[in-house]
């Protein structure tokens, strides 16, 4: 298999502008709104090109949400851009209501999730958005893990019809996928294959996920690393594939430990075979300022996590 | 449309959707006749000589025009109004509520009801989506209008000025609003429970044009509609202020917030037929 590596950094955010604008080229029924936050976004290219189907709808995200479902009638496909709290917390009824309960075809696109957003604090820095949108039937719940991979998804979720969520992040991250890498809504990414233990993981922990695993291949531990990029719908084959093969599994998400990734795999893994979960994620608190990395650190997200988790789960599989 | 309406037919069908109103919410014994009662000549006047628009449903409504309810609570008016158009059989009105029904408490897409665009219930939400829909005809060269009833109390959600912002700046003028000022809300009257005070201003301080009508004398609710197209299009959204009484019609029914949401009884019920001829006979 691949041995990833990165020489280049990107901020996923950047991947989605990219993936808009060729959206932008290839379908003229895709339209975009944003919240005064058009360069943060990485909208501006779109904004340029297309700026008869570039909507600013100023600091009125509620609205935007309720703007974004009607444009869906009549046959256009809105990507909203706005942060990943302002896109789901702050609208959250707006988008059971207009969106998701009326099957509305909208893409709603945010930036700035997670920790990693850095020194605008906790106010910004949602780390619950995930169980929100993926608790809503219907939604499609994307989360992916590098610049190339933001891109791809957004292509594809112009194709994809019906309400979706794609969540990505300000920091400039190691791009470690090949652009022309397969992806496909739905379906788990093997990015590593082992036998002892598997480590699922989204968004940016994939790379602390691959980190993780060259130091526990070191120490002569085979780590399965698998790219959960799409929480919703769960590739639940793959879930239970890996860990029927492996007997035990590790996640790792910049989410709150309620209602993320490990609460998925847990769900699977409850139901249909039972299998020790440690879970890598924020220990139901709120974050703070700080720089991506020190925040990582702190909050107990960083490669040195994911092994001390796959110590412990690997204690607990061999006791049962 | 521009020809003269036939008045006397639009009198009977409001009788008659009154009708229908007051024994659906009694059935379930649950809804909100007051509202509906209170907005059957909006929707009569719509559906039976303003809009253009076609019963045989498809959800883009291309070459069409278009109809949104903000405030989803009055349904009863909607639905009877979709039913007497053509858009579902009216004998399916008698499952307003019940379980496995099309027609839910609040206006869905999801079961499919030929007529809804979106779901609405949660309040402050219906202007944003009409403006969307708005925005997407003009983006499709399509010339019809969007029309969207909200509710005063509505007024006190902050969306609906978020929205109300929005649409001047972006030259929404294919977009005809709403608003059923009946002064009562489930509390009490609006001015006591949030005072509105001047809508017009409000409404003209933030770019739109502004026109007041009675919204229980069909013949002032026709001439109201057919202005606003006459208003549109040049470059403003369109507000209407219309006045009604909530639960008019039935006379007990009026004159308070009391009829918000309760459901008469059957002596009730048969109080408020004896007041409301069968014209097309009873579903
Ligand atoms: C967001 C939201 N908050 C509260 C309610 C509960 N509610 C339903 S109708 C209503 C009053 C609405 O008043 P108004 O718009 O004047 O309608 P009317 O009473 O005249 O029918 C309220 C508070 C709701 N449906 N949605």
């Amino acid at each position: 298999m691949t041995k990833f590596t990165f020489t280049e950094k990107k901020d996923t955010r950047s991947g989605f502008g990219v993936g808009l604008h060729e959206l932008g080229k290839k379908n003229p029924n895709v339209v975009g709104l944003c919240a005064d936050l058009t360069g943060s976004l990485k909208m501006d290219a779109f904004k340029k090109d297309f700026p008869e189907r570039f909507f600013q709808v100023g600091i009125a995200e509620a609205n935007m949400m309720g703007i974004a479902a009607g444009m869906t009638i009549g046959g256009k496909i809105p990507f909203t851009g706005t942060f990943a709290n302002f896109s789901t917390g702050r609208v959250y009824d707006q988008i059971r209501q207009s969106i998701a309960y009326s099957d509305k075809n909208v893409k709603i696109c945010a930036s700035h999730a997670g920790l990693t957003l850095g020194e605008d604090g906790a106010t910004h820095q949602i780390l619950e958005d995930i169980g929100m949108m993926r608790m809503l039937p219907g939604m499609t719940v994307i989360v992916p893990c590098d610049y190339n991979q933001t891109r791809l998804a957004t292509i594809a979720l112009g194709e994809h019809v019906g309400p979706a969520y794609l969540r990505f992040g300000r920091p400039s991250w190691p791009i470690f996928t090949a652009p022309d890498r397969p992806f496909t809504i739905g379906k788990a990414d093997k990015m590593i294959e082992g036998k002892d233990v598997t480590i699922f993981a989204c968004g940016h922990l994939v790379w602390n996920a691959i980190e993780a695993e060259a130091k526990l291949t070191e120490r002569g531990i085979s780590a399965e690393v698998i790219n959960i990029h799409t929480i919703k719908p769960l590739d639940v084959e793959a879930i239970l594939a890996s860990v029927q093969k492996t007997g035990c599994a590790v996640t790792c998400e910049e989410h709150q430990i309620n209602g993320g990734l490990g609460d998925c795999v847990a769900q699977v893994l409850a139901r249909f075979n039972p299998a020790p979960v440690e879970m890598v994620a924020v220990n139901d608190s709120f974050g703070e300022s700080g720089t991506p990395t020190q925040l990582l650190k702190k909050y107990g997200l960083g490669p040195e996590n994911i092994i001390e988790a796959v110590d412990k789960v690997l204690k607990r599989k061999k006791k049962g | 449309m521009s020809q003269q309406p036939d008045f006397d037919r639009l009198k009977k069908l409001a009788s008659q959707i009154r009708r229908d109103i007051v024994r659906m919410v009694h059935a379930c014994q649950s809804g909100h006749p007051g509202g509906s009662l209170g907005c059957t000549e909006y929707f009569v006047a719509l559906y039976f000589h303003i809009m253009k628009h076609d019963p045989k449903f498809n959800m883009d409504g291309k070459g069409e025009d278009l109809c949104f309810l903000s405030n989803g609570h009055i349904s009863p008016v909607w639905y009877a109004t979709l039913a007497r158009a053509g858009y579902f059989d009216p004998k399916e009105l008698s499952t307003f509520r019940f379980i496995n029904s099309r027609l839910q408490g609040h206006p869905a897409t999801h079961e499919h009801l030929p007529g809804i665009r979106v779901a609405s219930g949660s309040l402050g939400q219906g202007l944003s989506v009409s403006i969307g829909a708005a925005q997407t005809k003009k983006l499709n060269n399509d010339d019809r209008f969007v029309y969207v009833l909200m509710g005063d109390g509505e007024q006190q959600e902050g969306q609906v000025w978020e929205a109300a912002m929005y649409a001047p700046h972006h030259k929404i003028d294919n977009l005809i609003a709403t608003i059923d000022v009946n002064g009562q809300q489930i509390d009490g009257p609006t001015e006591k429970i949030m005072s509105l005070l001047d809508l017009k201003a409000k409404w003209e301080a933030f770019g739109w044009i502004v026109q007041a009508f009675d919204g229980n004398k069909i013949e002032e609710v026709v001439k109201g509609l057919e202005n606003a197209q006459k208003l549109a299009k040049k470059g403003k959204p369109v507000m209407n202020l219309m006045k009604t009484e909530m639960g008019y019609g039935v006379d007990y029914m009026m004159g308070s917030h009391k009829w918000h949401g309760v459901a008469p009884n059957d002596e009730e019920l048969k109080k408020a037929l004896a007041q409301l001829p069968e014209t097309l006979g009873d579903y």
